[in-house]
């Protein structure tokens, strides 16, 4: 489903990516942990199309397609969707209208036609239920007002909404309760399907205990350093990074 | 005084013509406000009050007056299909300054309500509009007003008495219509007795692809406990030049709301002037200007607190596109006295490009000690965040920026207290940004 080969990128000069080497099947779930720092939120951001961010190097293969060729809306609409760090409010643009450009701009590109206002709120009335988001919050403005909690509830909603192929939580686990973790988790099992696949991005195993993953990244100065089974975050857990950067010889 | 000069000169070899065609009480302060314009001039912009607009200039060319009232064909009911839709108004048309009587709608007026030309009503009720006429427009102490003040022939005029409640909205169409360069002095005259209740909605169009140029002094007199609501939505091309005095007086108690809205302009400076002389009076004081190409907007504010107990709302936002300019000066004074003053001040700009431009003055300035005032300007540009955020969802980034112009501005329109009108703005603004608007919206002038 997806290729990463090489890939370099940078902000205002500085490199923080130093050749991302990735491959992801189809249905597999991929942790990638690291510590501050190592640029795992720049992978997520340089993957979505983040225009602060350049590509000095290396190439993407999504589905089949020059990922990096593709404006950061048509890589919604080919099926990436990124769960952010920090969700961004958006005073006066309320949720219904947000979600409704959404989905009609990917029925368009899909080639469908849009939804009727019915139809629509049929989806979001369905969707919510997912992460269990209360009406009250997808009648106001996005993401305005809403909790840490429910941001990033917000954030799986959408995804419940587009139906990604490949979904990027990054750090979605921050700043949650353990029920508010446990609800987002659940949803994003419940959306789990053998046809998508996951790169969920955490420093905590803990997440790691609701979804599970297939494959476990260690993303160290840019460059992903150690890659291996589920039992590799549970050793992160217990010992930190600091054997790793001891066998780097650090 | 180069461009004064010509209208020095006009005013003093035609004055017997322009009187002619009026009625006694415009004529009466016609002399007074003719020495107050030889004397003050056109503003410069080294007054601190027109900084950002060089009147003078626009002023210099020439243009066409009608001054000996000759008839101008045009049947507004015909051409002009815009009415505001689900909202049941009471249509009147302005042709320049005419107000147009062939046909008129039937809406039966509650007892007591004069409406209609400006000049009519003078000689019907000499009396009555003598009392107000040219009352809190002083001549003297601004040369725009006085300008106007001198060569207004006619106009509009709405007498609600004591305790009458208007239901229907009174929507006034002012059509700039001439097949030459053509100047407009325009006034409009507002009574509303204690009690009473009333809403007015003034939309601006320019009929003719010909350069206009108009003047508009609006005088309104809100008695105690009346509650007003006047809207004015300008819809005009960028060969128009606009000024509008608009001056209002609050009683005890009175609940006044101005809500001014640019849509598509040439050249506009608004002059509003509020002054609470009562207890308790609330005025809530908005506008939106959505500007692009050269198009130049300036408004200029003035909440006057003399009374106790007054409330006062100002808001103001701006869109800004391509090598647009906005100026927004807004001074609220609290006088001596005028205790338990709550006045809040808001102006709020978007500037799209690096060539837009905003200027924004907010003042304040308080003499009593028991008072709430605040007020807080911004210049800004579309939140980057939030436009990625919104393309990471799939929205293109001429959508993103469209959904964030919509919502800047929406707060001002939600402001607006008769729904149907507020429907049918959101329905225009989102077409103004969409640039399905090239003039006004549904009407058969802008075929």
């Amino acid at each position: 489903m997806l290729q990463i080969k090489d890939l370099h990128a940078s902000i205002n000069g500085k490199e923080i990516l130093k050749g991302i080497n990735l491959s992801i099947k189809k249905g597999e779930v991929h942790a990638i942990m690291g510590p501050n720092g190592s640029g795992k939120s720049t992978l997520s951001s340089v993957l979505v199309g983040n225009p602060a961010f350049e590509v000095t190097k290396g190439s993407v293969t999504f589905e089949g397609k020059d990922l990096l060729a593709l404006s950061p809306e048509d890589r919604s609409h080919e099926g990436l969707f990124l769960s952010f760090q920090y969700p961004v409010e958006i005073p006066g643009v309320s949720m219904v209208n947000f979600m409704r450009a959404a989905v009609n701009e990917q029925r368009k590109y899909k080639g469908l036609t849009a939804l009727t206002a019915s139809e629509f709120l049929k989806l979001m009335r369905e969707k919510r239920a997912v992460v269990e988001l209360d009406n009250k919050l997808a009648n106001r403005s996005v993401n305005e007002g809403f909790s840490g909690g429910e941001k990033k509830r917000n954030e799986i909603f959408q995804m419940a909404m587009l139906e990604p192929k490949l979904s990027i939580l990054d750090e979605t686990d921050s700043g949650l309760d353990i029920d508010a973790l446990r609800i987002v988790a659940e949803g994003v099992n419940k959306l789990k399907t053998p046809e998508t696949s996951c790169i969920v991005i955490t420093h905590y195993q803990r997440l790691l205990d609701y979804i599970k993953p297939d494959i476990v990244h260690v993303l160290y100065k840019g460059r992903i350093v150690k890659t291996a089974g589920p039992e590799l975050a549970l050793e992160l857990e217990e010992r930190g990074y600091d054997w790793i950067k001891a066998e780097l010889g650090e | 005084m180069r461009a004064e000069q010509q209208y020095i000169d006009l005013f003093s070899q035609c004055e017997a013509m322009i009187c002619k065609h009026s009625a006694e009480v415009l004529n009466t302060p016609r002399a007074q406000a003719f020495a107050d314009f030889e004397k003050l001039g056109f503003p410069t912009r080294k007054q601190e009050k027109y900084k950002y607009t060089d009147v003078s200039k626009l002023f210099e060319p020439d243009y066409g007056l009608n001054l000996n009232r000759l008839d101008i064909p045009v049947n507004p009911y015909e051409v002009f299909k815009c009415d505001v839709p689900n909202m049941s108004t009471a249509l009147y048309f302005m042709v320049n300054d005419a107000f147009y009587r062939k046909a008129l709608p039937k809406t039966q007026l509650p007892d007591g309500v004069l409406l209609g030309s400006l000049k009519e009503l003078s000689e019907q009720y000499p009396e009555l509009v003598g009392r107000y006429y040219a009352k809190l427009a002083d001549t003297s102490k601004d040369g725009v007003t006085a300008f106007n003040t001198t060569f207004a022939q006619d106009g509009f005029m709405l007498y609600v008495p004591k305790g009458v409640v208007m239901d229907k909205p009174v929507q006034l169409v002012n059509i700039l219509r001439a097949d030459v360069n053509f100047m407009v002095n325009r006034r409009i005259l507002v009574v509303l007795e204690e009690g009473a209740q009333a809403r007015l909605l003034v939309c601006d169009h320019a009929m003719d692809h010909v350069n206009f140029l108009s003047t508009q002094v609006i005088e309104v007199f809100a008695k105690e406990n009346s509650v007003f609501d006047l809207y004015e939505l300008e819809e005009t091309h960028t060969g128009t030049v606009r000024f509008s005095n608009l001056y209002v007086n609050q009683e005890a108690g009175s609940n006044v709301l101005l809500n001014g809205m640019t849509l598509h302009n040439g050249t506009t400076r608004n002059t509003t002037e509020v002054t609470l002389a009562g207890r308790g009076a609330e005025i809530n004081l908005c506008g939106m200007v959505i500007a692009d190409k050269n198009e130049q907007v300036d408004n200029h504010t003035f909440i006057d607190h003399k009374a106790s107990d007054c409330v006062s709302n100002e808001l103001f936002k701006y869109v800004l596109d391509d090598q647009a300019v906005g100026a927004f000066a807004g001074k609220v004074l609290v006088r001596e006295g005028a205790q338990h003053t709550n006045s809040q001040q808001t102006n709020r700009n978007l500037c799209a490009t690096r060539e837009a431009h905003m200027y924004t003055q907010p003042q304040l300035e308080i003499y009593a000690d028991d008072v709430k005032c605040s007020h807080g300007a911004t210049v800004g540009q579309l939140d980057e965040n939030a436009l990625f955020y919104m393309q990471q969802r799939g929205i293109s980034l001429k959508e993103a920026r469209l959904l964030l112009m919509f919502a800047f501005v929406n707060e001002v329109v939600d402001s607006i207290r008769l729904d149907a009108l507020k429907d049918r703005l959101h329905l225009l603004v989102e077409k103004r940004f969409r640039g399905e608007l090239n003039k006004c919206q549904g009407c058969a002038i802008c075929k």
